[in-house]
């Protein structure tokens, strides 16, 4: 299971990676979720601009029997989405690279001290 | 797997496996004033010959569409239905199957509903149609639902004279909750008054509604009323007769976002109000949104061809509060009726029962608005149906004429309307036309 050291994880199985301005961040679920999803095929977020709070549904990732909700990590407005996702499937090749889902701007970088390290998530996923 | 009621011995022995003394211990969660405390009154049980004699002499009260020339319109007609369809239909496989709950075990059933889907995309432009809602009404909710879930707007706008039930339908449906509102356009010499509309547009529409052909019979200027709905990004929304489109263009090529419609006149019998078969189709960007069930095509991992249900994350078993609706049924057998009437009449067959309509509705048109006393009370172009001034209350023609043998039209008063609306069909001869204008001008 690849949880990698450099980024801050949320009990929902997303990922965060603020990005190196400091000001904004990718989002992303974890290798754990696309594994216990199954082939996914279908990534549906909302649009450029929405302002998101913390654990707001900001889309959802549809797998062939199942579809779960996404949370935001933290407080943000939603600035990129990725375009990669119209081939839903790279979030299962590439959950942490290629397969992110949306970059937001952080409103308060504090919150992401209430994150968990991969160490803590890898502990809450029993590895 | 035959029907075979249970003895008093099964029950005792089942009670016995598992372990209970008699039936009411496993219902204690009834609270007592809800239970029978006697045994139903019943009259005293009757042999099957006396069953049957019972039911005769109520089924011979009634008096059916074969046994009267039948005007009667407004949403269900009386087409004619080839001997074939009957035959094909009535094989136990198709007719006493319900909704197959393994569907991938039911090859027959699936194909048969992909090919009504299939022929309702070609009928009606669109791209993807679902295996059917229970009737055209609830079809146009279903539309309108789904509009609003798409556009996140909650008023809908109805540009012409759509049908009064629909109308209710849509009342129940979505006004109920008292967050959304469906508002009527003003009308003019039976249509959609285009200036009307355009000053109503706005960008709080969900969705533009029209009937084509109208309640009313008469054609509505659809391409004007979609620009409208576009120019705003509402949904355009067409209900369209599918016998019309056997003549006039399918929704798709002008634009419509979610076509949908009544298909009792695709094979379906009168059936005294039902069942009959929400058509439901919708322009390609709209898969995941689509209501309904969804058959598709694919390969087995033989390489085989197979049919399934697919997209069902749509649907609420999976999507829950989140689906565009809780439907999870379809109406197999008035689609089966429909794809093998399809079947059988082909395009040109289709083509030809239109035409009959069309040729036959305004030669008894022409004869009726030339009787004194009689006029036609809208001037604009109509297909099969279309609205008669009558010199006396519409309900009196109707009833005056039932006892010559004719069901004369649909009594427009019964909503609060006047004139009687006629509909005429490919199996109106020229002889029971001639009859029936003879008999109305015999009334003043």
């Amino acid at each position: 299971m690849n949880i990698p050291a450099d980024l801050l994880y949320t009990k929902d199985h997303e990922w965060i990676k603020v990005l190196d301005d400091g000001t904004t961040a990718l989002v992303g679920i974890t290798d754990f979720a696309q594994s216990e999803l199954g082939d996914i095929v279908f990534v549906e977020t909302k649009p450029v601009g929405t302002e998101l709070s913390e654990h707001d549904v900001f889309g959802t990732v549809e797998a062939v029997k199942t579809v779960a909700d996404l949370f935001a990590p933290v407080d943000g407005a939603i600035v990129e989405v990725n375009e990669a996702l119209d081939a839903a499937e790279v979030v299962n090749s590439s959950p942490y690279e290629d397969g992110w889902m949306v970059k937001v701007s952080l409103k308060d970088a504090s919150q992401l001290d209430a994150l968990m390290s991969a160490a803590e998530y890898s502990e809450m996923v029993g590895e | 797997m035959p029907f075979i009621a249970n003895t008093d011995d099964d029950r005792r022995s089942m009670l016995q496996a598992i372990g209970v003394g008699s039936f009411e211990e496993l219902i204690p969660d009834i609270p007592s004033e809800f239970r029978l405390k006697e045994a139903l009154s019943l009259f005293p049980s009757m042999s099957e010959m006396e069953v049957a004699s019972l039911l005769d002499r109520l089924a011979s009260a009634n008096r059916t569409s074969p046994d009267y020339v039948s005007f009667i319109g407004g949403g269900a007609y009386d087409h004619y239905i080839p001997a074939a369809l009957k035959t094909i239909v009535s094989r136990s496989e198709f007719y006493t199957a319900y909704t197959p709950y393994q569907a991938e075990v039911s090859q027959g059933t699936l194909q048969a509903i992909y090919e009504y889907q299939s022929m309702i995309c070609r009928l009606y432009g669109m791209s993807v149609a679902n295996a059917s809602l229970y009737d055209g009404a609830t079809a146009m909710a279903e539309a309108v639902s789904m509009a609003m879930n798409v556009t996140g707007r909650s008023t809908v706008l109805v540009a012409g004279k759509i049908h009064p039930n629909t109308s209710a339908v849509l009342k129940t449906f979505i006004e109920a909750g008292g967050k959304a509102s469906v508002v009527q356009n003003v009308l003019t010499d039976g249509v959609c008054d285009i200036a009307a509309l355009e000053s109503r547009m706005s960008d709080q529409i969900a969705a533009v509604i029209v009937q084509q052909p109208n309640f009313y019979g008469c054609l509505e200027d659809v391409e004007a009323i979609g620009a409208l709905a576009r120019s705003h990004g509402a949904l355009f929304i067409v209900s369209a007769d599918p016998v019309s489109l056997g003549l006039l263009n399918a929704p798709g090529r002008y634009g419509a976002d979610i076509a949908v419609g009544e298909g009792q006149p695709l094979g379906s019998a009168l059936n005294f109000g039902g069942p009959y078969l929400g058509i439901f189709a919708v322009a390609e960007k709209y898969v995941r949104k689509i209501p309904g069930r969804l058959v598709g095509m694919t390969k087995d991992r033989d390489g085989e061809d197979g049919f399934i249900l697919t997209l069902q994350t749509r649907e609420q078993h999976i999507r829950r509060e989140k689906a565009t609706s809780n439907i999870c049924t379809n109406q197999a057998l008035n689609a089966l009726q429909a794809v093998v009437y399809l079947s059988l009449m082909g395009k040109d067959g289709l083509c030809q029962v239109a035409e009959h309509c069309l040729q036959k509705a305004h030669y008894l048109a022409d004869k009726i608005a030339d009787l004194p006393g009689y006029s036609l009370r809208f001037a604009g172009p109509f297909f099969r149906e279309f609205v008669v001034n009558t010199p006396v209350d519409a309900s009196v023609v109707v009833n005056t004429m039932m006892e010559k043998g004719f069901f004369a039209g649909y009594d427009l008063g019964i909503h609060d309307d006047s004139g009687l609306l006629i509909a005429v069909t490919e199996k109106r001869s020229r002889a029971e036309m001639d009859s029936f204008v003879e008999n109305l001008g015999a009334i003043s």
